[in-house]
């Protein structure tokens, strides 16, 4: 088999704060492969939007590295494209503007970028609505321009936070059909992280399980689904199974997230 | 005893002249149409008018005190034709724009340094804050000494309003700069000057231009309250010359000119904010 593409090497982080110091992370290692699709699952809280911003190069890691082919990486790296969890579109560029973004800032025209990102917003499903601007669009399809923007950069990884987290449960199914037509169509390898046991199922060919703080890696599944995949795949039993296994293993952690969440609010408020 | 008749079949209910569209019924203008809020402010308008007109005529309320709104008019007609109103206008005018430029000159890169150096931002903005609510316009005796009865004072007293207020809403429209839309920036690795261009000026424009807006709305009303109260300049000084010779149609006159332009700057300003952008 190939060497990884992407490794991460026991990487852990601490935030230190007024009220004490929070280990988020603890010597949590992963690997993908090119073409691979692999998910990070972990409840609320456990370190996961962590993890995403050190790959991503926008914070920095307490201790272990992250390397893109062999070779360590310090900051962002124009290999790896982010998409965020959070409303992240130029409210005042169209959405092929948004899309040409990361073409205009490395220099080329306005002809060839936006022709290139039209073949961007077309993967994407939003053509016809390239001159429209992000307000007149739907969640959905906000976050699908942010997707066409990252894929437009060309990135060898695309790695997500929660990017389906804000929509609803079945615009979310439908996108993540789209998204392994995508990913499939650029043999795209992507790292989703994602709280959501079904969606992590769907789209991935292995979907690892992180512990509630400190966050690491407790177990990984590998997805025997068939591809092409679509979004009929829930109704399987395969798909139910892994759907229990991954459970099993993610009820712990989510009880621990939870109880830590009620122990926050019971603490006196107004430190 | 009168005869007992058969009641008139109801007639169709009375159709409107050809006015404001035709043969619409009242209700759909002051009601329903787009620009029924400006119609009744109109109306509100000319009812306070019509109530002030009868007041004075009728000699309740002294001539000398309240002129009549016909008379102030007229009064505004002879200003321009006489009194030489447009060439007061011009020069607060003037004195405005090259205050407003002054002032964005200054205001924009300090509200970026505040922005910039948050433990200043932070200490200061309340200080701008506290200034952007007072009557600066109090201070003009220090602007007198420095300068004199020339532009210089009238217009650094714009300068001065307009500058609090472009400082203040250009920190905050950089500090309201959603972080998520930064965290981009970073990670398509942008440089420093790229971030401030792309991302942070446009994300920020909105607010920045609001600052202007009220800037130079600001700059305009305390020029003119200090021509009034220097007796120099244009308008204000205008305005102050007629109270000084008991021209109280001319005074009101003028007063009428000077709110008509600040509205009229305003919606400019605001026609210029949407236009620049649209989304
Ligand atoms: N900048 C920060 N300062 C202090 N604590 C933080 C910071 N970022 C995250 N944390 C804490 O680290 C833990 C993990 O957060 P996060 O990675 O956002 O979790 P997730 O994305 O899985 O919900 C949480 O307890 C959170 O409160
Ligand atoms: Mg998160």
């Amino acid at each position: 088999m190939s060497a990884p593409i992407l490794r991460v090497e026991n990487v852990a982080k601490r935030f230190v704060t007024a009220t004490g110091t929070v280990e988020a992370l603890a010597e949590t290692s992963i690997e993908v492969r090119e073409g691979e699709f692999v998910a990070v699952i972990g409840p609320s809280g456990c370190g996961k939007s962590t993890l995403f911003n050190i790959i991503g190069g926008l914070d920095s890691a307490d201790g272990g590295r992250v390397l893109v082919e062999g070779k360590p990486i310090a900051g962002s790296h124009r290999d790896i494209g982010m998409v965020f969890q959070e409303e992240s579109t130029f409210p005042w560029r169209t959405v092929v503007e948004n899309v040409a973004f990361p073409l205009e800032v490395a220099g080329m025209g306005r002809r060839a970028r936006e022709e290139k990102a039209m073949r961007f917003v077309r993967l994407v499903g939003l053509d016809g609505f390239e001159r429209r601007y992000p307000a007149e669009l739907s969640g959905g399809m906000r976050q699908r321009t942010a997707l066409a923007r990252t894929l437009c950069a060309e990135p060898r990884i695309l790695l997500m936070d929660e990017p389906f987290a804000a929509l609803d449960e079945q615009t979310r199914m439908l996108l993540g059909e789209k998204l392994i037509e995508i990913c499939q169509a650029l043999k795209q390898t992507t790292l989703l992280i994602t709280h959501n046991l079904s969606e992590a199922v769907q789209l991935s060919d292995r979907v690892l399980v992180m512990s509630f703080r400190p966050g690491r890696i407790k177990r990984t599944v590998a997805i025997d689904l068939p591809r092409p995949r679509t979004s009929d795949v829930i109704a399987s039993e395969r798909f139910a199974s892994y759907l229990g296994t991954i459970w099993e293993d993610l009820k712990a952690e989510a009880a621990k997230g939870l109880a830590a969440l009620e122990t926050a609010r019971r603490a006196p408020a107004g430190r | 005893m009168r005869a007992l008749r058969a009641p008139k079949p109801l007639s169709p209910p009375p159709r409107l002249p050809a006015f404001f569209g035709y043969g619409r019924p009242v209700r759909t203008l002051l009601h329903a149409h787009r620009s029924a809020p400006a119609l009744w402010g109109l109306a509100a308008l000319a009812l306070l008018a019509a109530a002030l007109e009868a007041l004075v005529r009728f000699g309740l309320v002294p001539k000398l005190v309240v002129a009549a709104p016909t008379e102030t008019v007229v009064a505004i007609w002879r200003l321009a034709a006489e009194e030489g109103l447009l060439r007061a206008l011009g020069a607060t005018l003037l004195t405005a724009v090259a205050a407003v430029a002054a002032a964005a000159a200054a205001g924009l890169p300090a509200g970026y340094w505040l922005y910039k150096h948050p433990r200043f931002g932070l200490a200061y903005r309340n200080w701008l804050g506290a200034l952007f609510a007072a009557p600066l316009v109090l201070v003009y005796p220090v602007v007198l000494v420095l300068f004199g009865r020339t532009y210089a004072s009238t217009g650094f007293m714009g300068f001065v309003v307009g500058f609090v207020a472009i400082a203040l809403y250009t920190r905050e429209g950089f500090a309201a700069v959603s972080p998520t839309l930064v965290r981009v920036g970073r990670a398509f690795n942008l440089t420093p000057r790229q971030e401030f261009w792309k991302i942070l000026l446009p994300a920020g424009a909105p607010m920045i231009f609001t600052g202007l807006r009220l800037g130079t709305i600001y700059a305009l009303v305390n020029i003119i309250g200090v021509e009034y109260l220097i007796n120099f300049g244009g308008l204000g000084f205008l305005v102050s010359e007629t109270y000084d010779k008991f021209d109280t149609p001319g005074m009101y006159g003028a007063i009428v000119f000077v709110i008509l332009v600040s509205g009229g700057m305003l919606w400019l300003l605001k026609r210029l904010q949407t236009w620049l952008r649209p989304a």
